[in-house]
């Protein structure tokens, strides 16, 4: 175990500096110059020189990305081009709203998806299975931005039940989490409507069927502890797909979190801004990989980690 | 020590001999004002910084000239320049020398009393590499800052501290913007102490001699600022306290004024609400209505073949149907034929432009030797309204057989584009637009239409160089007597109207500015569309429900 | 990374499969599927026939598109989806926008494919330090966040309709690449693959004649299911404006170029919302009943 996780952490630590350096490349690369942006549209050249050269962006592109690996080994993300503030600051400031957005979309997703999975299972075979069924491919099919746009349009312009947008209290938090949680109702509804259909057929099931056991009993108390743990062991894999979601989501509710940060930062070729977002949403998703992979073990006996 | 106060006193005397000395205006304050009271606005991009060196921004401009001050200011609402920090001013007549009297008893927010020294520093620091200022070029006539500006100075050496209330400035050339340089942003005075405590985090902590301090900032959330109850100007600021709320859409923070939550939505009303507020008459009159320094423009690159035939360009001018363009954003501009906006001094009244005429157009098109016309690219900057402005532009086009496939990019793209002498033949400049920095004709010029702008990185995207008309702007520039402003307005008229000969650009609209506020606002309607404090005027609203 | 919910392997024998009259078969008598089909042909048919279908110029800016205020038209007889902020007619922008969803949809997911089936199948097949370099690049792409990626790849190249193509490419190879690759590499451990090694068999024989073979119904599945992702891809990349080049008509720059109305003129966001999801539902009801058909045991997570 000890020896599996040594391994699996250097594999993480390798990947997330393959993130940093394949990012790094690309911004390098970008036909944009961060300098310009920097000094103004009154600088002269010289001006224009000597800021590049203060921020080391005259050197070769190995220099530059050794001198950004070296600072980063210290716990420092640099300092924004056109905010000036430290990046981290920056991150640390808007991470609760994306953090927040996250559990509520989890919260969203187990809800709706297991509740769905649950009952197209015990209705097997149904109008409502098939009803479940359909709903769960709309919801992996829809697009985030016209899920956002649509809820909005209903709940908060017509209806006015939940605010327009912004952030503070848990009714801005429903419309985004809603939004975001679809996706992943939907495969959480399929994969829970299989687990549980494989437990129901298991023979404790049946035995306790057979022992005349209440039909709600045997559902809440047997089945669905045992159904529901492989569902929930992907949560981890899970936050790969929330972080391609939040640049959409939030720009759409106008949430203040790392995605807007970061979608703000790349119009304006704020390159430390961009690494440090991409870094500490490729942390997340390596993490929640990690978890999946070692809780995976303990919920199934049948997979052993490798 | 002695003997550099004696000839300084000696430089003085002369100034003061030949000198022009402007007394200071009488400050208005609004007699109707009320006293007290607390407003709250919104902005939907985040504050970045508010560093006077630094912040650039629409939502920090006018934060910045609320918590600082600089030696020049306007009168409210107004282009007028007055005294600020200075209570006075003289001008040699060779227009080279600056000098200013310091108000006395001026404290910084952390109660020091503000110097010449302060002054001196405050400059030195915006013209330093190592501070990255924006705004830095502002300052390219003060003798010394080429040496500053390349690193081999700390000190302007033509910023001279005469005694703790007189500065004295000496430029390279004669400069009759400035005295607008000196009500910049950039040019605000900052406490040196304070500047080194916080050290690159100033901007997050801003000490400066202000009528509000800053009093709370949660990062990307909100700012507060309160009254500086030491503030020098007696009967400012009128309110108590301003909130900052930031993050809300436009669309947001319309809802929430129309429900009585905020009190001015920073970032105006947005496009889609506009016909709805227009037609309501209760909304309608809370609506405020002004110009604004701006001019959006296409422009084409005068090195590229076809648009380095004056023709192509003239024929451009007049394909583009500005009225339409208006219609798709909601009428919310007037047509421009000059570079020059109608509110800038300067702005050429006579002046016609070229008509939209496709025949015409065309006519030239074929003259240049393009009777079929050609294929080109337009870039644009890719946030609404942009890429819709230049598919109507694109169509406009295309109707005299030019066939321009759009390229709509992200800001910085475009600017490197723009930039990069063979990268863009044609940019729609909505987005990036020129949004004079101070209100003086000078300012349209210069890095936009320029020789010194034509420049790799530079921002003449036309790459339209004209020394003759370099070497009139000189001229210009150096008229510096205030008595003699409109002989040098007019000559400004006549540089832009030669420039419009030559086409380097088709302005297409100057923005008008759209502001909306809570009944309870009160203050002259210019102050929220003050063309300098931009978007509103902080220190001089104030509310009508306090006693 | 170890997929902790390893796909098993159909029971095949030595058998190549060789599935397709009967897969369709049963295709068509699933309604599911059916419902997908049919919406598949019904936007195939509009892209094809739109100069037919609708008398408009997809980026005419008809002056009476427009209120005199500028705003759009609603849906009339006139304009029968109303008009969009331009004054052109929405439901022939749909029509021609389907032409970019479909374009897209397969040129990107065929790049897609092919690199994530060729590193599978090479990472999968040949395993030694190749094969541990292709998966612990694949590893890699895994910890990007795709949307990111996507959108630093298109600052980088600057979007036109290939370039959105290829970045889509880019990011969508490497759930194919990890799926073949589990494939290929157990199969290549299976008896079969080693009698053919035994005697003799070359490298490009036994992948061409045994392997490939075998994955060609992961490859149709995972093929029909990656146009969904990538459509989705292609409508949020040109919603957030660096997608396909205006004037060209995507539905995903439709809602992009409108989105400030939505409020006052909902239908501009919903008409083609709609069409967008229909699309990306039709090739994930007719993925996963190809699943079914051609791999009972194959379920799960894509």
């Amino acid at each position: 175990m000890i020896a599996y996780l040594g391994r699996r952490l250097i594999q993480s630590l390798l990947i997330l500096l393959g993130v940093s350096l394949i990012t790094f490349a690309l911004l390098y690369l970008l036909p944009a110059d961060p300098v310009r942006q920097i000094a103004g549209r009154s600088a002269t050249p010289q001006t224009v020189e000597n800021i590049r050269q203060q921020l080391g962006l005259d050197q070769p592109f190995v220099v530059q990305y050794w001198r950004y690996l070296v600072r980063l080994l210290s716990g420092d993300l640099g300092r924004s081009y056109i905010q000036r503030s430290e990046v981290t600051e920056l991150i640390v400031s808007r991470l609760p709203a994306s953090l927040l957005l996250m559990v509520g979309a989890i919260l969203c997703e187990l809800l709706l998806g297991l509740g769905m999975g649950l009952i197209a299972a015990v209705k097997r075979g149904t109008a409502t299975d098939q009803t479940l069924m359909v709903a769960s491919f709309v919801g992996v099919s829809a697009p985030q931005f016209v899920v956002g746009l649509l809820l909005l349009y209903v709940f908060a312009v017509r209806l006015s039940w939940f605010p327009i947008g912004g952030y503070g209290t848990w009714r801005h938090l429903v419309l985004p989490s809603l939004t975001m949680g679809i996706l992943g109702a939907g495969w959480y509804a399929r994969m829970m409507r299989s687990s549980m259909i494989d437990v129901l057929r298991q023979d404790y099931v049946r035995t306790a069927r057979a022992k005349g056991l209440a039909r709600r009993a045997i559902l809440f108390r047997h089945a669905l502890p045992n159904a529901i743990l492989p569902v929930i062991a992907m949560i981890g894999i899970d936050i790969g797909i929330f972080m391609g979601g939040i640049v959409v989501v939030e720009s759409v509710f106008g949430w203040p979190g790392i995605g807007q940060l970061a979608w703000q930062a790349i119009q304006r070729v704020d390159i430390p801004i961009i690494m440090g977002v991409t870094l500490v949403s490729a942390f997340a998703i390596v993490l929640g990989n990690l978890l999946a992979d070692i809780i995976a073990p303990f919920i199934d006996p049948r997979i052993k980690l490798r | 020590m002695k003997k550099f106060l004696a000839s300084t006193v000696a430089a003085s005397a002369l100034a003061l001999m030949l000198g022009m000395t402007s007394a200071r205006a009488e400050d208005t304050v609004d007699p109707n004002a009320k006293q007290g009271g607390a407003i709250t606005l919104t902005y939907k991009d985040d504050v970045a910084t508010l560093d006077p060196a630094i912040g650039y921004d629409w939502q920090n401009w006018s934060m910045i000239k609320s918590l600082f001050d600089g030696l020049m200011d306007y009168e409210p609402g107004t282009t007028n320049l007055k005294p600020d920090l200075a209570e006075s001013y003289e001008i040699a007549p060779d227009g080279k020398t600056f000098t200013f009297k310091l108000r006395h008893g001026v404290k910084f927010h952390n109660g020091r009393e503000m110097t010449a020294d302060d002054v001196k520093y405050s400059l030195d620091r915006v013209t330093n590499p190592k501070t990255q200022s924006p705004g830095a070029g502002f300052f390219g006539s003060i003798k010394g800052y080429d040496d500053v500006a390349a690193g081999k100075a700390e000190s302007l050496s033509g910023v001279t501290v005469v005694d703790p209330y007189t500065v004295k400035f000496e430029l390279t050339r004669p400069d009759a913007t400035f005295l607008h340089v000196m009500a910049i942003n950039f040019s605000h005075v900052v406490p040196k102490e304070e500047v080194e405590k916080y050290g690159a985090d100033f901007g997050k902590h801003p000490v400066g001699t202000g009528a509000f301090k800053l009093a709370e900032w949660t990062l990307g959330q909100r700012i507060v600022f309160e009254r500086n109850a030491d503030y020098w100007h007696k009967g400012l600021p009128h309110l108590d306290k301003i909130t900052f709320e930031i993050g809300q859409e436009p669309i947001v923070a319309l809802l929430r004024l129309q429900k009585g939550e905020i009190d001015v939505p920073g970032d105006g009303i947005p496009p889609a609400k506009f016909q709805e507020v227009m037609a309501d008459p209760e909304q309608k009159a809370r609506v405020v209505e002004g110009g604004q320094l701006h001019t959006g423009y296409v422009t084409m690159n005068t090195t590229m073949a076809p648009f380095d035939n004056v023709k192509v360009r003239q024929a451009v001018n007049m394909a583009i149907n500005k009225a339409r363009i208006i219609q798709i954003i909601n009428g919310r501009a007037v047509p421009a034929n000059q570079p020059l906006p109608p509110s800038m001094p300067g702005y050429d009244k006579e002046y016609k432009g070229y008509p939209y005429d496709v025949a015409k157009a065309k006519a030239l098109l074929a003259e240049a030797g393009h009777p079929d016309g050609f294929d080109t690219q337009l870039f644009a900057m890719n946030t609404d309204p942009n890429p819709r402005i230049a598919q109507a532009i694109q169509q406009d086009l295309a109707a005299i057989g030019i066939k321009a496939s759009i390229q709509s990019l992200a800001q910085a793209n475009v600017i490197a584009a723009g930039g990069d002498k063979a990268g863009a033949p044609m940019i729609w400049s909505g987005g990036m637009a020129w949004i004079a920095d101070f209100p003086d004709p000078s300012n349209f010029y210069g890095p936009i239409l320029g020789c010194a702008g034509a420049v790799p990185g530079g921002w003449n995207w036309s790459w339209y160089c004209n020394k003759d008309l370099d070497a009139k702007a000189a001229e210009a520039d150096s008229v510096v007597d205030p008595a003699k402003a409109g002989e040098r307005d007019k000559m400004w008229s006549a540089i832009y109207d030669k420039v419009m000969e030559d086409a380097p650009w088709a302005p297409v609209f100057n923005e008008q500015r759209f502001t909306m506020k809570s009944a309870r606002m009160g203050g002259a309607d210019n102050l929220y569309v003050d063309p300098v404090h931009i978007p509103i005027n902080y220190d001089n609203v104030y509310v009508k429900d306090v006693q | 990374m170890t997929s902790p919910i390893a796909p098993d392997l159909p029971a095949a024998g030595r058998m190549p499969v060789k599935p397709r009259a009967g897969v369709w078969r049963r295709l068509v008598k699933r309604r599911l599927a059916m419902l997908g089909l049919v919406i598949v042909a019904i936007v195939v048919a509009g892209a094809v026939l739109a100069p037919w279908l609708t008398g408009y110029d997809p980026n005419e800016q008809m002056f009476d598109g427009l209120t005199i205020e500028g705003s759009p038209l609603p849906p009339d007889a006139k304009f029968w989806l109303g008009t969009d902020l331009l004054g052109r007619d929405l439901l022939t922008r749909i029509l021609y926008g389907a032409r970019t969803s479909l374009i897209i949809g397969i040129v990107a997911n065929g790049v897609a494919l092919f690199i994530g089936t060729l590193v599978g199948v090479t990472a999968g097949y040949f395993r030694g330090w190749i094969g541990g370099a292709l998966m612990r690049f694949t590893d890699l792409m895994m910890a990007f966040p795709a949307l990111l990626l996507a959108i630093c790849l298109a600052a980088v190249f600057q979007p036109s309709l290939w370039i959105v193509a290829m970045v889509i490419a880019l990011v969508n190879w490497v759930q194919t690449a990890r799926v073949i690759y589990t494939e290929t590499s157990s199969l290549a451990e299976r008896e079969f693959i080693d009698a053919e090694r035994t005697i003799g068999a070359s490298a490009p024989r036994i992948l061409f004649r045994h392997i490939l073979p075998h994955l060609l119904p992961t490859i149709i599945v995972w093929g029909t299911l990656g146009i969904s992702t990538t459509v989705l891809l292609e409508a949020t990349l040109s919603f957030l404006g660096i997608g396909v080049q205006p004037p060209t008509a995507s539905w995903g720059n439709i809602i992009f170029e409108n989105q400030t109305y939505f409020q006052a003129a909902p239908w501009l966001v919903f008409f083609p919302g709609a069409a967008i999801l229909a699309l990306a539902l039709a090739f994930n009801l007719i993925g996963d009943a190809l699943r079914d058909i051609l791999d009972p045991t194959q379920r799960g997570r894509a």
